[in-house]
């Protein structure tokens, strides 16, 4: 099928591949909104690195145009400390999954039962 | 001594006659997608295996007084583990938000790429596209990992943007684990054939499934006196990749639009005939056919070559399971079936001999000083940048 000119592609862009899309969690509404906040996840992502570039711009000259920001093509150093940003942004993002696995790996004096735990530290 | 991060930023990926223009957001999404996926592999992954075997398996045995016994069992038990469904929900959102910006940023310039695209393929007799070839309905039917429409949809004349759309994107899955230009598993196959087969000297090269070219054009560069014929189905994906080598100035390579179940060459008139990460992309009826084909076309003393992830047999149920998932949950409908095949019973029955088959590892040579070394021991199951070379010689 052949699309007339303009596309508008936005729609497009989001288009669903052909089929059945899997869900993984019980209920299919917690699978959306996990999407949906990937979604900004990564749109806050591409604001602070934009954020970045401006930042690094003005240093360097004083002043910049926006052509100068989409042509920025980050050194070496600039490049280690944003993907570090990265790193810690994504690592931010995802704390409760860390520490989900962090709780399948501890024993189980890690896990304890807080109430539990309060009457038997009482006892001490 | 300082180094490039890993992933490195997406503003080193290589840029060739038909690459988009990629603005600063667009980039920075590649970017995020990049660490993100670099994250779920390297810290999400791993915990997956815990939790199977602390958990999943023991509630397993209580119940059934038995381990079990194959991938599927394994699946049924892990699809209802809260880990492995947050893993495999963020796994699949990394890949809609993949398709989504790569679609973004092609379709946006869509009319601007494909007359890229016709400039640099005007009159080529390199590129033999075939308007009457009816594409097989496992690749017409099939939206291969979550790329809308496929392989073969034009949303205009001539169109390029399905392959555009491929090779923006690769970065992002594959964290920059193919190199530059995506072709790590082309050198790595160039670097194999040095050697491991130095005494020959192909004078005709063939190439099945030949998708954007990213593997091929390292194998024509290290011999660029040969001819070099590659196929595939797809028209969007040949007028791509007939385009990009141009660019990059390769030229000993004809692009054909045909079917590797039955290609329109003559008997035995190839010294090497390869294929790479072709295989699991087709029917399991075709594939029996197309390694006829490799057959028939070889000539004797000839050699064939495939790059696939390992097979599935003799992998404990779990690994299999995990390599499963882009079957199930990422639109790669014939990966497991064709990791199940018996290749070296199929090629038998075509006529090559078991004593001249051989399987061998190759890993994905990119260059390092920017891209890094592949981490040895991070393994994302089916998604890592080395490979089986699985070989025979006719
Ligand atoms: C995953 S891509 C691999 C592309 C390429 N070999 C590479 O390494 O980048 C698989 C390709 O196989 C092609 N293909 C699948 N079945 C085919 C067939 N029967 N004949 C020719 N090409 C086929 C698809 O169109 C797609 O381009």
């Amino acid at each position: 099928m052949s699309v007339q000119a303009p596309l508008d592609y936005i729609p497009l862009t989001g288009a669903k591949p052909r089929g059945k899309r899997p869900y993984f969690f019980d209920d299919p509404a917690v699978e959306r909104v996990l999407a949906i906040t990937m979604a900004v996840a990564q749109e806050v992502a591409v604001l602070r690195e934009r954020l970045d570039t401006v930042e690094r711009l003005l240093e360097k000259h004083g002043g910049l145009t926006r052509a100068e920001i989409d042509a920025y093509e980050p050194d070496q150093a600039s490049a280690t400390e944003r993907a570090e940003w990265s790193r810690m942004y994504i690592a931010r993002v995802l704390r409760i999954v860390q520490q989900e696995i962090e709780a399948l790996n501890a024993s189980p004096d890690n896990n304890y039962d807080l109430d539990a735990k309060a009457d038997e530290l009482g006892r001490t | 001594m300082s180094s490039w991060p890993s992933p490195p930023p997406y503003s080193l990926v290589g840029k060739h006659g038909v690459s988009p223009v990629t603005s600063h957001d667009d980039r920075a999404r590649f970017n995020f997608l990049a660490q993100l996926n670099t994250h779920l592999a390297t810290n999400v992954v791993p915990a997956n295996a815990r939790a199977y075997e602390l958990k999943v398996k023991p509630e397993f045995e209580k119940e059934h007084g038995r381990a079990p016994r194959d991938r599927h069992e394994v699946r049924r038990a892990m699809l209802k583990n809260s880990l492995f469904q947050t893993w495999s929900a963020l796994r699949r959102s990394s890949m809609e938000l993949r398709q989504q910006n790569g679609r973004e940023v092609v379709l946006r310039q869509i009319a601007d790429l494909n007359q890229r695209a016709a400039a640099l393929n005007a009159d080529s007799p390199k590129l033999k596209l075939d308007p009457k070839f009816v594409v097989p309905p496992y690749i017409a039917k099939v939206d291969f990992h979550c790329m809308p429409g496929g392989y073969i949809d034009e949303l205009a004349a001539d169109d390029v943007s399905a392959a555009a759309n491929y090779d923006v994107g690769i970065f992002a899955t594959t964290a920059g684990g193919l190199g530059r230009l995506n072709d790590g598993a082309g050198h790595a196959l160039a670097g194999w054939l040095k050697k491991n087969a130095p005494e020959l000297k192909p004078k005709r090269i063939l190439d099945l499934g030949c998708g954007m070219g990213h593997s091929l054009l390292p194998v024509a560069q290290a011999f660029p006196e040969a001819e070099v014929i590659a196929i595939d189905v797809a028209a969007p994906l040949l007028r791509f990749a007939h385009a990009r080598a141009k660019s990059l100035d390769v030229n000993n390579i004809t692009f054909i639009q045909a079917n590797a179940e039955q290609v329109p060459e003559p008997d035995g008139s190839f010294d090497l005939v390869f294929t790479t990460m072709f295989l699991h992309e087709t029917s399991n009826t075709a594939i029996k056919r197309i390694i006829n084909e490799t057959h028939r076309l070889l000539r004797p003393g000839g050699l064939c070559l495939h790059l696939e992830q390992p097979q599935f047999e003799g992998l404990p149920p779990f690994e299999q399971f995990m390599r499963d998932w882009d079957a199930l949950y990422n639109n790669e409908p014939f990966w497991t079936r064709m990791h199940e095949m018996d290749l070296e019973a199929l090629m038998e029955a075509v006529g090559f001999q078991r004593e001249k088959m051989f399987v061998s590892g190759a890993q994905a040579v990119v260059d390092e000083t920017i891209f890094g070394k592949q981490k040895e021991d991070v393994e994302d199951y089916g998604r890592k940048a080395s490979w089986h070379v699985f070989g025979v010689r006719k």
